[in-house]
């Protein structure tokens, strides 16, 4: 009977460290609507707004599913990360350099059957981004580079990349017809398209990856040897390092594993979402995807109702300025505040966890 | 090609690479004091562009632009006190609290840029000072010794936070919190306070880094200026090796390189653009790839202290 | 008997009113558009309805990559709007409505999608990135008006007929300039700091290396591009760079300009600026500047719409339809011939007889 009890009191205590975001964003949006109100706007006609951008119609949910699914996929690369004890800020890059490469497949092989080039384009994708997070893990592994800087740069690199070839060899030749010279690749043929789940509206199929994704990932990181392995490194390498266990391959390893998820976001997105390669198409996902992963527990399996509930702020947040009609700045600085005030909150919930530890 | 490496071409380097250095080395020396005592603050960008602002603001609408800077290094501080809140006292997850701090520093001096000045406009801000008999000097002299006050300030900052890093108690303390709280801590050293205080000084160097940009070097103020320097001057502190003349290195070997790739373009040399652009990154990888010191990185970094944890 | 007549009399009465009242012919008008790249001249059925002038509060949206205040592009257009907006009679007449910042492609497609859907009758998507999204979204909202700049595909090629385009001959201005910077220059060096080597940037560039050169073949013109739009540090880098060797005149394109006109200004050399009156940033510095007045375009948008065409054209900002205009600042001299020179060139654009983009 105890034991029962213990386990659920376990079940509750866990929920309401995982709900305890859901106090902190109001807190974060009560300082919000004092900007709201300083602006001569009404903040509940704001968060209204906003509440119904995201969850309130088909349109404002599939929206919401549309921008949690990058997130999501970046954000399972960097828990894998995370896990292994890496720190990867080069979402953004590897975003990139993977929808460079799906891109590229999709038109140069455009005549190839779509059940075959589809899966090719997105394992293309992943391994881009697994080479481009891939530089800075060998480079952490063999001569110690850190990679937070290795990251950041390899960033630039990318963004520098992507305008070379999309308005060079990879633009569109129809753009040169035209002679507006836009920085965009070809439409991707049809065949690679990832099929549209809702009518008129563009969520796709690649909400279903990323889901049948995190799973796995879950599944990868608990289940595998090698999962343990990373899990090992990152929460203690020292004694992974006297268990035999390889940490700097195992190091490398995970930033090669959160560049290939980067990169596969980046191929769907081209594939699901744009059906082109062009310029912002990484829209900023390297960074949310962090925060994503973050407000998720670092567990795969959270991860999915963190982008969710992440992405309809977003969406919900860009609704409210059209609504209301406030500078985009004030959306920004009640996203930042938010995102202060939920990872400040969970304080609590670890003090709890650990009171819980200590007394049994 | 032979006409890139003639001396006009060094001393404009020179130039233009002191210039360009001199934000990333407020904001990257106040970041490795930070880091020093185990915080990670990716939050720099945002208080660098919130300096930026209050600087330029303060500094056009009271005439005094020491007012300005003072007003900046404030704004700046605050901001630390608030990223201490967040992530020494609530212990959050510095990575991520960075980045919180950044979008809310970037929303906030958009906003109130908007609110109040409405429009892009210039102001005179510090005028370049030549330093006598420096200054004279041939080819150096006009390239290194004839900067504003800030753009010294900022190469003079290396050997004072060299010293206080390594010659104070202040610095030993901060050291001693970033390597073993813990043991820190069991001797008398209020681990939470030292860590405020870096945190403070760092937000202090940072509001001084954008208003370099607003009130000395660029001289006004646009939205988002900064566009990445923060996050640069981050990634300058683990280049460095966590020693402000290894950061001092890292700037140095950036904005020159990026000077260099401006004159490549200039002379007309066949490569494109982007992949001049690309270079300083690519270098300054390169050059800690083989640089032979591997410095460690403070063993608390990014670990919230908590007393009595084993 | 006689109810009989009365009832036949009210139903001929009837008949004649319904008659009456029966829709008009179709009405035509010409409209020009761009088949594959020439411009073409075709006559065109009007479907909708035609509105009457009736006192209706006309309804503009804008979505822009930058900021409002960004002394460029996005600034440009907005000013534009307010220009109109207080022609027309102030905010009770016509409602602007903007969304700023929108880099992101996907959340700019959400921007569209909203405003064409809260009704407003013409959608600008002021980002030639925007392209795709606008060929997803006009389809959906027929009648929407939209436009899309900077480009001159309208997607009537895709049976879309909402769809305005407009773009700016930047290079007629570049060349303007150049002549103006070939004759006032002093050392013989040009400066030209570039923000990406693509789109209306590159347009000015070359129009203005392709003036100075006309007019005196041994000056030097020397170009940097710096990899973004908004690098305001590397501009000023840029602007340094080229006034150590020896450039005495400076122009560039996109906001971050503003980082080398305060090296212009410190270093007591001269600033040609595009898009923009950018005179008040440093008015010991800027000589004259290419002003994009989009006033004419809007105002043609406008009345075309209410004459019930929603799409289909395409404009173009030129010398000859008054779209863009060289202002000078009256308080640096450029001595009488100069200018003759200037209006020259003007006038050579204007009619035909010299080609900006000429390869020399």
């Amino acid at each position: 009977m105890t034991r029962d009890k213990t386990e659920i009191r376990q079940v509750l205590n866990r929920t309401f460290e995982a709900l305890l975001p859901l106090v902190a964003v109001p807190l974060a949006l009560l300082i919000g609507a004092v900007m709201l109100m300083v602006l001569k706007v009404n903040p509940l006609t704001a968060y209204g707004a906003l509440i119904k951008g995201a969850f309130g119609d088909v349109s404002g949910l599939t929206q919401t599913l549309v921008k949690a699914t990058p997130l999501l996929l970046v954000g399972l690369g960097v828990t894998i990360a995370f896990r292994g004890g890496v720190t990867n800020i080069g979402g953004e890059g590897q975003i990139i350099v993977g929808a460079l490469a799906a891109t590229a497949v999709a038109i140069g092989f455009q005549h190839a059957p779509g059940v075959v080039l589809l899966p090719a384009c997105l394992l293309v994708g992943a391994l881009a981004g697994a080479a481009w997070g891939g530089v800075p893990g060998i480079l952490k592994a063999r001569l110690g580079v850190n990679e937070i800087l290795s990251t950041i740069m390899m960033n630039a690199i990318a963004v520098q990349l992507s305008n070379y070839l999309l308005r060079g060899p990879m633009i569109d030749p129809a753009e040169i017809e035209a002679g507006t010279r836009i920085a965009q690749s070809a439409l991707l043929p049809r065949s690679v398209w990832l099929v549209r789940l809702v009518p008129r509206t563009l969520l796709h199929g690649g909400a279903i990856l990323a889901v049948v994704l995190a799973v796995l990932v879950y599944i990868f990181l608990w289940r595998t040897t090698i999962g343990y392995r990373i899990r090992a490194v990152g929460e203690n390498p020292e004694a992974s390092r006297y268990a035999g266990i390889p940490v700097p391959f195992y190091q490398a390893l995970s930033l090669i594993l959160g560049g290939a998820f980067a990169g596969l976001a980046g191929a769907v997105e081209v594939l699901g979402v744009q059906h082109r390669m062009l310029e912002g198409l990484s829209g900023g996902y390297g960074f949310s995807g962090i925060v994503a992963a973050l407000f998720g527990k670092l567990h795969p399996l959270g991860s999915i109702p963190a982008s969710v509930l992440f992405g309809g702020l977003l969406v919900g947040a860009d609704k409210m300025q059209r609504a209301v009609q406030v500078p985009s700045a004030l959306i920004d600085t009640m996203l930042g505040l938010v995102v202060l005030f939920v990872v400040g909150s969970e304080i609590w919930g670890r003090s709890r966890a650990r009171r819980r530890e200590t007394h049994g | 090609m032979g006409d890139l490496f003639t001396l006009p071409v060094l001393i404009g380097i020179l130039y233009s690479g002191i210039r360009l250095a001199t934000p990333y080395l407020y904001a990257a020396i106040g970041e490795t004091f930070v880091q020093r005592s185990g915080v990670l603050n990716l939050g720099v960008e945002g208080m660098m562009l919130m300096g930026a602002y209050v600087g330029f603001l303060v500094g056009m609408k009271t005439g005094n632009l020491w007012l300005g800077l003072g007003a900046a290094a404030l704004t700046g501080l605050l901001m630390g006190v608030f990223m201490a809140v967040i992530s020494v006292t609530l212990q959050a997850q510095q990575g991520i609290s960075g980045i919180g701090l950044h979008l809310f520093g970037l929303g906030l001096s958009s906003l109130l840029f908007k609110m109040t000045l409405g429009g892009v406009e210039s102001i005179r801000g510090f005028a370049p000072i030549k330093i006598p008999l420096l200054g004279d000097l041939p080819i150096i002299g006009e390239a290194m010794f004839n900067h504003s006050l800030l753009v010294y300030g900022a190469f003079l900052l290396v050997p004072v936070s060299n010293f206080i890093l390594n010659r104070t108690t202040f610095g030993l303390k901060v050291r001693a919190v970033g390597q073993n709280p813990q043991a820190a801590d069991s001797v008398g050293v209020n681990v939470t306070w030292i860590r405020y205080i870096t945190l403070m000084i760092g937000g202090a160097l940072s509001g001084i880094a954008g208003a370099s940009l607003s009130i000395a070097l660029i001289n006004l103020f646009q939205e988002n200026m900064t566009n990445g320097m923060g996050f640069i001057a981050v990634a300058l502190v683990y280049f460095g090796g966590w020693r402000p003349y290894g950061v001092l290195v890292g700037a140095l070997i950036f904005s020159f390189v990026n000077a260099f790739q401006l004159w490549i373009q200039v002379k007309g040399i066949n490569l494109p653009s982007d992949i001049a652009v690309m270079l300083p990154y690519i270098l300054t990888i390169v050059a800690l790839a083989f640089s032979v010191q591997r410095a460690k990185q403070p063993t608390a970094l990014t670990k919230p202290f908590e007393r009595g944890e084993a | 008997m006689k109810s009989k007549f009365v009832w036949i009399g009210l139903v001929l009465m009837l008949a004649a009113v319904f008659s009456a009242c029966a829709p008009a012919a179709p009405q035509t008008v010409e409209v020009t558009r761009i088949v594959e790249g020439t411009p073409v001249v075709q006559v065109v059925e009007v479907t909708a309805a035609p509105v009457k002038e009736e006192a209706k509060v006309f309804r503009v949206a804008i979505v822009m990559p930058s900021s409002i205040t960004d002394a460029a592009f996005s600034q440009s257009m907005y000013e534009g709007l307010k220009v109109i907006q207080a022609e027309m009679g102030g905010e009770s007449m016509m409602e602007i409505a903007y969304s700023e910042g929108m880099f992101n492609v996907p959340d700019a497609a959400a921007a569209l999608r909203d405003y064409a859907s809260q009704g407003y009758d013409l959608v600008i998507a002021h980002g030639s990135q925007y392209g795709t999204s606008l060929q997803q979204v006009a389809p959906d909202f027929p009648e929407t008006s939209f436009a899309w700049g900077t480009s001159l595909d309208t997607f009537q090629k895709d049976g879309i007929e909402n769809v305005f385009a407009y773009q700016a001959e930047a290079q007629e201005g570049g060349y303007v300039l150049g002549v103006l910077a070939a004759l006032m220059s002093q050392s013989g060096v040009l400066g030209v700091c570039g923000p990406v080597e693509a789109g209306d940037a590159k347009l000015y560039v070359d129009g203005f290396k392709a003036g100075a050169l006309a007019t005196k073949p041994d000056v030097k013109v020397a170009v940097t591009y710096t990899g973004s739009f908004s690098d305001v540090s590397l501009m000023a880098a840029a602007a340094e760079t080229h006034m150590a060797a020896g450039a005495d005149f400076l122009t560039g394109s996109s906001q971050s300009v503003v980082g080398a006109i305060g090296v212009a200004k410190d270093k007591k050399g001269y600033w040609l600026g595009t898009q923009w009156d950018q005179t008040s940033l440093a008015p010991e510095a800027v000589m004259a500047s290419q002003v994009y007045d989009w006033t004419g375009v809007i105002k043609d948008m406008i009345e075309s719409r209410q004459a019930g065409v929603l799409g289909g054209k395409a404009y173009t900002l030129t010398f000859k339809n008054g779209g863009l205009v060289i202002k000078y600042n009256d308080k640096i001299e450029v001595p009488a011939d100069v200018k003759a020179a200037v209006d020259a060139a003007i006038d050579g654009i204007q009619k035909g007889e010299i080609d900006p983009l000429a390869v020399q």
